[in-house]
């Protein structure tokens, strides 16, 4: 026990200064702007009040230092400014928004796994076996499939097609599952086959290894059978692995929704940044890019510690 | 070359679709039937016929030249952000692993904290400040992807920096640059190429990604991704808009992809997929 | 006296282990080699030779101590000077295969020195290259071919050229011929020889066969756990060794008569070597030492100079029968 909370302590040392670092990128996104960024900002026909207003909003007339303190120590206490655009308060927007995406991301994960897992150990099982080679193929598919393009296309058959699932917009999970989920479905698939494809591979790989190791051989020579050898002794090694790849998988996931989103006009983060993107609505950039930086973080904290509760070597 | 060729068949479909394309994106003013801009509204959104292979868009403009057109640019689009990221990644890389010490851990922090980002994410954001594009757009794909390499180069550095023929090129008063560029570089370069080339559908992908939602290729300029946005906003009246330009990005994809894969058969065989 | 060419004073490398003390590689090692001199070292596997060899070319700083060239510590030299200055002392590595990039052409590696030194036209350092090639008895159609495509022999010819390219002053050979089959080993170790008079070469020579080393070598210096333990004059550490652990290894010697005919008992040592990383107090020696006393696991013993020119490490030296070398 002891260890382990050396272990924790270790691993937030370290977090400490990726998130240090990553509030310094998001908030120097500003720097990369062209031009004085008050001007830019502020739209063409800005008037020169507007442009002063949004200079001393962030300081642009302060050392890159203060301006970034200022910025932090807002950012610390919830504050992330508002919206150049609406004028809302960022933090606002984004409670809002990341509801919508989280739903669809959380479900992605769970058809890939659902999916992923159950081919994966097939694969191997059958590894250089015609279903094997069917299933290579499927996830050779899977892997470069534009997911916005895959998402076009279920909109076409299952929405508009056959009108099963609700083509666009998106509903709370508060107000309504059933609601919340029939908009959620479509998206989550789209995004899911990209998981399926990566959890396939990294599953079959890994548990090929496991099972070609001497340990294994062993086993087999004493007349385990195959799909035995798989559940009890496959997994259970591979399970540490299949935690890395689900952390990885996940900040893939929360990418790739942002285009998703577009396709189903839901109001998620990805709809947020893409809209305040175009428009040069930087507090809301830098608000959506932060929020999510820190989310994965947290989960990569979250896994490793799973990590050490599987891992019986950390114990 | 050719030995290998013969008996990997995924690598010489590939390779072979990839020079296929490139050349199609060389000679598409001769190849392409039409000028990709030329409007017929009178023929809006038509079928396949003799005249237009694949049909027409909203336009009336034909979709095979559209399809032919779109082929520079995302080529240019994949092939720029990778050279970005190669550009910025492996020195940085190379560097940490060679010197060692806080550069080195100071460049590994960096580096776990891009790879923190959702890619797109990040590269939407750097898109956002540089002003909407298809140039910037791969230059923030390039940013973003520049982390990748840097850890793969960096690896591969550690491993190579300790062999002997360093330590002689040393004895003998080489710098710190003629020992990267000339031992370390080329004996640490086959697991970059093999990024690089996985890279690359990474790059066409984020293209379309970022063109679709408006933050790439702009209007006229055809583009997979713009012509699969513009086929978009017509999805219920015209949904066979979306096959050609979306199978043109998956198949270059997964010819990148494979291409990649099998390199990574023959030049790293402790990586061979079993 | 005329300055040593080359001086180790109190020299200590030590490598980081994690968990646990540093590896103490070399520890606090003093000798000196005078120009045109064969020095040679012996000692077991994981002594600590390469260390120190790689030490004496600047390939590895002492963590304490001086290494002095000509008089002068290298270290002191920054950047630029410093890469020029490293010419003059050259190595020549015990696996002749990873010494050589495996991605440049044997005519590029040789040539690599000159050009780095910015010596002459690419042109004329061609021709030197294969010159040189020439003198250490390589034919010029290995030029383009890559090391992989070379035996072990022919490429520790290659190395040897490419060191001698820059006209060194002192070259460390560290078990230059270990890697290499017995029938080339003669071959390589008499050309040495020869390039030792045409080029006026001083060198360190590094082995564990202490039958190549006391034929070479004008001195020897005997290294066990890091430490030297005895050093002198070769004919007198071969002949009237003053440490035991010498005589254990003169004893392990082969010998030409058959064991009824000899007149000295062969001394086993027994026991492995012991880690590096975690040395016997005292005298390192005594947990395989047939003297080993009480004191000897408290004490280190210092390193004196027992006759004129020859030093040991014991603290029995004056008052042990050590038995010469097995005849
Ligand atoms: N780069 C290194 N990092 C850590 N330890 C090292 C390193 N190089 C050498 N050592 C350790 O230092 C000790 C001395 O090694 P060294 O190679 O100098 O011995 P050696 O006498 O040359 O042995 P051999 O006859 O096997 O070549 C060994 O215990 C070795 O493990
Ligand atoms: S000091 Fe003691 S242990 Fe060491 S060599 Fe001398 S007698 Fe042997
Ligand atoms: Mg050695």
């Amino acid at each position: 026990m002891n260890r382990r909370w050396r272990m924790l302590g270790e691993r937030l040392s370290q977090v400490i200064p990726v998130i240090v670092l990553a509030t310094i990128i998001v908030f120097g996104l500003l720097q990369l702007v062209p031009g004085d960024p008050a001007m830019t900002l502020a739209g063409e026909q800005a008037t020169d009040e507007r442009i002063a207003e949004i200079r001393h909003l962030y300081g642009f007339d302060k050392p890159f230092l203060v301006q970034y303190g200022t910025w932090l120590g807002h950012a610390a206490q919830g504050d992330l400014s508002r919206s150049l655009l609406s004028g809302e308060r960022v933090v606002t927007l984004i409670g809002q928004s990341f509801p919508h995406t989280l739903t669809i991301v959380v479900l992605a994960l769970l058809i890939s796994l659902l999916v992923g897992v159950p081919l994966g150990i097939l694969a191997a099982m059958r590894a250089h076996t015609r279903a094997d080679t069917a299933i290579s193929a499927l996830s050779s598919v899977g892997v470069a499939i534009p997911n916005f393009w895959l998402a076009m296309i279920l909109v076409t058959y299952f929405a508009l097609g056959l009108g099963w699932l609700p083509a666009t917009g998106a509903t709370p999970l508060g107000e309504s599952v059933v609601g919340s989920l029939r908009h959620a479905i479509l998206p989550a698939l789209a995004l899911a086959a990209g998981g399926i494809a990566e959890l396939t591979r990294q599953l079959r790989s890994a548990l090929l290894e496991v099972l070609s190791s001497q340990y294994m051989r062993t086993l087999r020579a004493k007349g385990l059978s195959e799909t035995a050898m798989i559940c009890k002794h496959g997994l259970k090694n591979v399970g540490v692995n299949l935690l890395t790849v689900i952390g990885l998988l996940f900040n893939r996931l929360l990418g790739a929704t942002v285009v998703v989103e577009a396709v189903f006009a839901i109001p998620g983060m990805g709809s947020l940044i893409v809209r305040a993107a175009i428009n040069k609505d930087f507090p809301v950039v830098q608000g959506v890019v932060l929020s999510m930086v820190l989310v994965v973080v947290a989960t990569n904290l979250l896994i490793d510690m799973l990590y050490s509760v599987l891992d019986p070597r950390v114990k | 070359m050719r030995g290998w060729l013969r008996r990997d068949l995924r690598a010489a479909v590939c390779l072979a679709y990839l020079a296929g394309l490139v050349l199609l994106a060389v000679l598409a003013p001769w190849i392409a039937p039409y000028s990709p801009t030329a409007q017929k509204g009178a023929e809006a959104l038509a079928d396949p016929s003799a005249a237009h292979w694949l049909g027409t868009d909203d336009l009336g403009r034909d979709v095979l030249s559209r399809l032919i057109f779109g082929a520079p640019a995302s080529l240019y689009a994949s092939f720029l952000a990778v050279s970005i990221a190669t550009g910025i990644g492996v020195p940085f890389g190379l560097l940490a692993g060679l010197l060692g010490g806080w550069v080195d851990r100071i460049i590994s922090r960096l580096i776990d904290t891009l790879l923190s980002f959702p890619g797109i994410v990040l590269a939407i954001g750097v898109t956002g400040a540089l002003g909407v594009g298809l140039t910037h757009g791969m230059i923030a794909c390039g940013l973003v992807f520049s982390p990748t390499l840097a850890r793969l180069a960096r690896a591969q550095t550690l491993v190579v920096k300790n062999e002997l023929y360093v330590d002689a090129a040393r004895c003998f008063g080489a710098s710190t640059g003629r020992i990267l560029l000339k031992h370390i570089l080329p004996n640490a370069v086959q697991p970059l190429i093999v990024q690089l080339t996985l890279l690359l559908a990474a790059a066409l992908l984020a293209e379309a990604s970022l063109s679709f939602l408006g933050l790439g290729v702009q209007v006229p300029q055809p583009s997979w991704g713009a012509m699969l946005a513009r086929a978009y906003t017509y999805i219920d009246i015209a949904p066979e808009q979306m096959y050609a330009p979306g199978f043109a990005i998956l198949l270059t994809a997964m010819a990148f992809n494979g291409l990649g894969e099998s390199l990574r058969d023959v030049l790293d065989p402790t990586m061979k997929r079993r | 006296m005329s300055v040593p060419l080359l001086q180790a004073e109190d020299v200590l490398v030590q490598f980081p282990a994690p968990g646990q003390a540093p590896i103490r590689a070399v520890d606090r090692v003093s000798f000196s080699v005078a120009a045109n001199e064969t020095f040679g070292v012996i000692g077991e596997s994981g002594s600590g030779k390469s260390t120190l060899g790689r030490a004496l070319v600047c390939l590895n700083r002492p963590d304490a101590g001086r290494i002095l060239h000509d008089g002068a510590d290298p270290f002191a030299l920054t950047g630029r000077a410093f890469r020029a200055h490293r010419r003059n002392y050259q190595i020549i590595f015990q696996d002749p295969n990873a010494a050589l990039n495996p991605r440049m052409t044997i005519l590029d590696s040789v040539c690599e020195p000159l050009e780095i030194l910015g010596e002459a036209t690419a042109a004329a350092r061609r021709d030197r290259a294969r010159a040189m090639m020439d003198r250490v008895g390589l034919s010029g159609s290995y030029a383009g071919r890559y090391p992989h495509e070379l035996s072990g022999g022919q490429k520790q010819r290659v190395n040897i050229a490419r060191a001698l390219t820059v006209r060194p002053k002192l070259m460390v050979c560290d078990e230059v011929v270990a890697a290499l089959d017995v029938s080339i080993q003669a071959e390589v170790l008499n050309l040495l020889a020869e390039l030792q008079g045409e080029f006026g070469l001083t060198f360190v020579f590094i082995t564990h066969d202490l039958g190549v080393v006391s034929h070479v070598s004008d001195r020897i210096a005997v290294m066990y756990l890091g430490k030297i333990v005895e050093l002198g004059p070769a004919a007198r550490v071969r002949h009237a060794p003053l440490h035991p652990y010498t005589e254990a290894l003169l004893s392990a010697e082969p010998s030409a008569l058959p064991a009824a005919m000899r007149t000295r008992e062969r001394i086993v040592l027994h026991g492995e070597i012991p880690s590096p990383a975690d040395p016997p107090s005292g005298c390192r020696f005594r947990t395989r030492c047939r003297f080993a006393e009480p004191r000897c696991a408290v004490d280190a013993p210092a390193f004196r100079e027992v006759q004129p020119g020859h030093f040991a490490a014991c603290h029995f030296v004056d008052q042990l029968t050590l038995q010469g070398p097995a005849s």
